[in-house]
């Protein structure tokens, strides 16, 4: 492996981690209750944590995090997309965590430079997904208000989840097996739901190409501007 | 863990009994988190420290707090480094690190017999009904038990609680609200 290739791998997870953790952030004083304000802020810390060991491996975390231009970020489309309501912000936890959880084990069992944090974060990513399993379920399987608002919210984001299986160099994963697998559970998990697979294409040309190459999709620089402003108005503070 | 001579284990005993930040009932041995101590020439050393979870934000000042108390003990030079892997497990929790856990009114984490995470079953909540257990939320064979009166009738509120590494559940007899340590 190359340090040009680990390089790459360790940005796209780092980039991941670190742009979800961000949105989940943004749930913080208000989200519905006060138990699920404090999961989704735990779930941001164990991203935002992977984020820290993911981008340190490449250079210095707070330079990368705060001094990069959207188009040097290459994570995926999926997790810069905004909470919109509660059902958006589960469906969006569901396609990634289960797509992390996978991967994690993966990378795992692989050994390689990547091993000993996807070793370790599989058993965290592991309660991410079934926080959002769980709530996939009662909100699909609840009331009539619920469930199309979990509905649409898994048909509004199916065009971004074609990306999670674009292979990134520097990975030992079988990309296809682990679509496979992603499709499996998650389709089973909307079933139990009282959900469907949504239809239509999970990626194409509207997409303006793709997260990993660094194109990213509009409300992502608003996201950076808010998450880079305190560190770009003062260089180098500390508390 | 290789600790190879006598003063080695000793400033491994030192430094793992350092209060943990956030649960300052336990020490860092009894949270077994500190992996090893290496002499380095006369009075330099390095400690490796492994995190409960890969954010955990107190292992700045456990590292600051292993630090501290070397120095006080004469070393010169301390560092503390990180490592992931293996990876903590909440096995790593003595049996006096669970009594400890359990009087301060925290469910200590069950035995994993399994690798992989025990997975909770979603029990009733204000929020919401039971429903069927997830493809993972097999129910645990060992109930947890209320850190009060030790009830095994205990229902969880919150997969995440005060911290990353604790749910929150309440206990169906004597109604009190308890952390657990979750498993890991």
């Amino acid at each position: 492996m190359t340090a040009t290739v680990a390089t790459t791998a360790a940005l796209a997870l780092g980039d991941d981690a670190l742009v979800l953790s961000h949105r989940l952030g943004e749930w913080v004083g208000h989200a519905p209750v006060l138990e699920e304000e404090v999961a989704l802020a735990n779930i941001a810390l164990d991203l935002l944590g992977q984020a820290r060991f993911l981008l340190s491996m490449v250079g210095d975390e707070d330079e990368l995090a705060y001094l990069r231009e959207e188009r040097a970020f290459t994570n995926l489309q999926l997790v810069e997309q905004p909470n919109g309501d509660f059902a958006h912000t589960i469906a969006r936890q569901l396609y990634f965590s289960t797509y992390q959880h996978l991967l994690y084990a993966q990378l795992a069992a692989a050994g390689g430079v990547f091993a000993p944090l996807a070793g370790k974060a599989v058993h965290e990513v592991a309660y991410h997904r079934d926080h959002a399993e769980q709530w996939t379920l009662r909100l699909g399987d609840g009331t009539d208000v619920s469930h199309e608002r979990m509905r649409r919210a898994c048909t509004a984001l199916w065009r971004f989840t074609g990306e999670l299986f674009q292979p990134v160099a520097g990975l030992d994963v079988d990309w296809a097996g682990l679509e496979t697998a992603w499709l499996e559970s998650v389709g089973d998990v909307l079933r139990r739901a009282t959900l469907t697979l949504p239809e239509g294409p999970r990626s194409g040309a509207w997409s303006a190409g793709a997260g990993r190459q660094g194109l990213h999709t509009e409300p992502f620089g608003r996201m950076l501007a808010e998450m880079q402003h305190l560190h770009r108005s003062h260089p180098g503070a500390s508390w | 863990m290789v600790t190879t001579t006598a003063l080695e284990a000793e400033l491994l005993r030192l430094a793992g009994s350092v209060p943990d930040p956030e649960l300052p009932v336990l020490t860092l041995e009894e949270l077994g988190v500190v992996r090893a101590v290496h002499v380095r020439g006369t009075d330099a050393v390095e400690v490796e420290l492994t995190p409960t979870y890969t954010g955990c934000p107190a292992v700045e000042a456990m590292s600051r707090d292993i630090e501290r108390v070397l120095r006080e003990h004469g070393l010169r030079e301390v560092s503390v480094r990180t490592v992931l892997s293996p990876a903590w497990s909440t096995d790593d929790i003595t049996a006096e690190g669970r009594r400890k856990l359990r009087e301060s009114g925290i469910a200590p984490p069950r035995a994993r017999t399994t690798p992989g995470p025990v997975l909770l079953e979603l029990g009733p909540t204000r929020t919401g009904t039971p429903r069927p257990t997830g493809t993972h939320g097999t129910p645990a064979a060992d109930p947890v038990r209320c850190p009060h009166c030790g009830s095994a009738d205990t229902e969880l509120l919150s997969r995440f609680s005060s911290t990353a590494c604790k749910a929150l559940r309440r206990c169906l007899a004597c109604r009190e609200p308890f952390d657990h340590f979750k498993e890991v």
